[in-house]
């Protein structure tokens, strides 16, 4: 099986108001294909340590591999070009940019990566938000629709770029159990049809059971 | 592609809050417009004022002083180990006429960096007004050259410089002379010269030159006739006049034409310095106001970016989160501000030009300046340019600031923190 993600001997220290260590000598990978959810109880770290696998928090000691190449901690500009083009991203709250359509939202990471030309990058978009059945939602405007359809959008964003992984943060945690349901077998799909490798920290347990391997958490450390 | 998606997305963002933008480029307008009115009309009223003298003062002058002369003929005398000691030197002006004239002007018409010359000479008058004698002095000029280089004629109010050639024994008189001698054009006046002479000369016109000292005493007739009133031969020039293509080549030149000719000279910069002092500071006044008026825009625009980067915030978290990294997040925030500056620079031009075009149909009577009507404005588009310039430039560092606090927003506190 190949290595998507690995972390190896990941510390971290919260400083202010005093010195904690979050998350204590973490070690574990990723294989791809793989359906990863990441539980424990709130303030056991596991968002913390999304942040850290996700290459936004940089404040860290220790390795971390994706796609067998080593993240750097200080390159700015390097870490965000492999955010746009190796992880997609679904949180919470849906963070859709209000000032575009669902569209626009949607191409986004993939006229920044500039792979595709303009056209291909709306051509792409659009089959992903058929392939999510919000396709006749393309150019409504991201504040004139419900939550669960912003979820999708955001999904279909994460997944513009072709992700290698796509890591989710309590991403039907803001959701009521019917959009819930819906937004997990849209991940359900993924990974089986797709073979998407998806990481998700959740604390619904009803939906980590559902997956294919679950990482708990407690205190910062894997248990 | 890349600049184009991060234009796309500072567009997206100036559309959103379109009347903040407004207010901020309208900031920009502002300045800009005053910026470039206060210049227009500061320049305009400099050259008008620098006109007056300027304008008529030639740029090197030759002539022939009244001084004691360097080489006293004694020095010429050969010998060593003595002294001479002399005492009583008296001032020389045994000879006021430049020697040699017409071959000094053929010279000098031929010096390539001279855009024209003109020949001068002055008579020591008196006027006679029945029982009363006024003092005053005739300049001999040669009536189209001057036209051509010092704008004489548009200090004549009342009849026509040209004339001075056409009648014999005309006189162009100032305005207050003509009034204190109660004289109107075709009337004659009677003269006496220094010599004892008595002319009897035509009245052709009267000149107003904006100063009025200079209007009580002077008056011009062509050289010929002051020749005559002088009894001297037609070589007979007191000073000759050189306009210059470079006016700042002027002390250089008077230097050269002096060792040449071996006259006396004078340049512009020598005879006028307290006008080019006055005019640069009024320069530096306008400057200092219209750039401290664009800087206050600027800071409207900065209050302006900071809040709009607040209320984005989450949008900022979701363009890192998603692959843009801290420098295409300011390059965004720094088009936003660019753009504010370039569209407020523009219309600032647009409307500065208007408000210049307005105050030059305002109507502005003085009695020292017979030929301007409206107030002046220079319309130099150096002034353009600078504003347009200086728009750019403060929008940038307007947005810099912003921008750079937008760069280094941490997606992570602000996607954690709700």
């Amino acid at each position: 099986m190949e290595n998507i993600l690995e972390a190896k001997n990941i510390n971290k220290f919260f400083h202010d108001p005093v010195r904690i260590q979050v998350l204590q000598d973490l070690s574990f990978s990723i294989n791809k294909g793989e359906f990863v959810a990441l539980t424990g109880k709130s303030g056991c770290g596991k968002s913390t340590l999304l942040y850290v696998l996700s290459t936004m928090d940089t404040d860290y000691e220790g390795t971390l591999l994706i796609d067998g190449e080593e993240m750097p901690k200080k390159n700015e500009g390097f870490l965000a070009k492999i955010r746009n083009e190796k992880i997609g991203f679904v949180f919470q709250f849906h963070y859709l940019i209000n000032e575009f359509n669902v569209l626009q939202n949607v191409m986004m990471p993939g006229l920044k990566l500039a792979k595709y030309s303009r056209a291909e990058v709306e051509h792409r978009a659009m089959e992903r938000l058929k392939m999510l059945g919000i396709d006749n939602l393309a150019l409504k405007k991201a504040n004139h629709i419900s939550g669960g359809e912003k979820q999708r959008v955001a999904i279909a964003r994460a997944l513009i770029n072709d992700p290698h992984i796509i890591m989710g943060d309590e991403p039907t945690g803001n959701l009521d159990k019917k959009n819930s349901d819906l937004v997990f077998d849209i991940f359900k799909q993924l990974a089986e049809e797709y073979h998407q490798t998806l990481l998700i920290v959740t604390h619904d347990p009803s939906f980590a059971e559902r997956t294919h391997r679950i990482i708990k958490m407690e205190d910062g450390k894997i248990i | 592609m890349r600049t184009r998606l991060l234009l796309n997305i500072a567009k997206s963002l100036l559309m959103a809050r379109w009347k903040q933008t407004l207010v901020a480029a309208i900031g920009v307008t502002f300045s800009i417009t005053m910026f470039i009115t206060l210049l227009s009309f500061m320049s305009g009223l400099n050259d008008l004022l620098d006109g007056l003298i300027l304008n008529r003062t030639p740029h090197v002058k030759l002539y022939n002083d009244i001084t004691p002369k360097i080489n006293q003929p004694i020095n010429m005398v050969k010998q060593s180990n003595e002294h001479h000691f002399i005492r009583s030197i008296k001032a020389d002006a045994s000879r006021q006429s430049i020697y040699n004239s017409n071959a000094i002007i053929n010279a000098i018409q031929k010096d390539p960096r001279v855009l024209g010359l003109s020949r001068k000479l002055t008579a020591q008058v008196f006027f006679n007004d029945g029982t009363i004698d006024i003092t005053g002095s005739i300049f001999g000029i040669d009536p189209d050259q001057e036209t051509k280089l010092y704008h004489f004629d548009e200090y004549v109010t009342s009849g026509n410089s040209a004339d001075l050639n056409k009648v014999n024994n005309g006189i162009i008189l100032g305005k207050g002379l003509a009034e204190k001698l109660l004289v109107n054009i075709g009337d004659a006046v009677q003269i006496t010269t220094s010599k004892g002479n008595i002319f009897q000369l035509k009245v052709v016109g009267t000149f107003q030159s904006g100063i009025k000292d200079f209007d009580n005493v002077q008056s011009y007739a062509s050289i010929n006739t002051v020749q005559k009133l002088l009894t001297v031969p037609s070589d007979y020039i007191t000073s000759i006049q050189v306009k210059l293509k470079d006016i700042a080549q002027a002390p250089a030149i008077a230097k050269e034409y002096q060792q040449l000719y071996q006259t006396d000279t004078e340049d512009i910069q020598t005879a006028n310095s307290q006008f080019e002092t006055g005019s640069s500071i009024r320069t530096l006044i306008s400057y200092s106001v219209g750039i401290t008026l664009l800087i206050v825009a600027g800071f409207g625009i900065y209050n302006i970016l900071n809040m709009m980067i607040f209320e984005k915030m989450d949008s900022i978290a979701i363009l890192k989160a998603t692959g843009f990294s801290g420098r295409d997040v300011k390059n965004i925030f720094i088009y936003i501000a660019i753009s504010i500056g370039i569209f407020g620079g523009l219309m600032g031009l647009l409307f500065g030009f208007g408000l210049s075009a307005l105050i030059d149909q305002i109507p502005f009577n003085t009695a020292s300046l017979p030929t301007i009507k409206t107030y002046p404005i220079n319309y130099n588009p150096r002034f353009y340019l600078i504003g347009i310039v200086f728009s750019f430039i403060t929008t940038y560092f307007a947005g810099w600031f912003p921008a750079r606090k937008a760069s280094k927003i941490d997606p992570v506190v602000i996607i954690r923190g709700k």
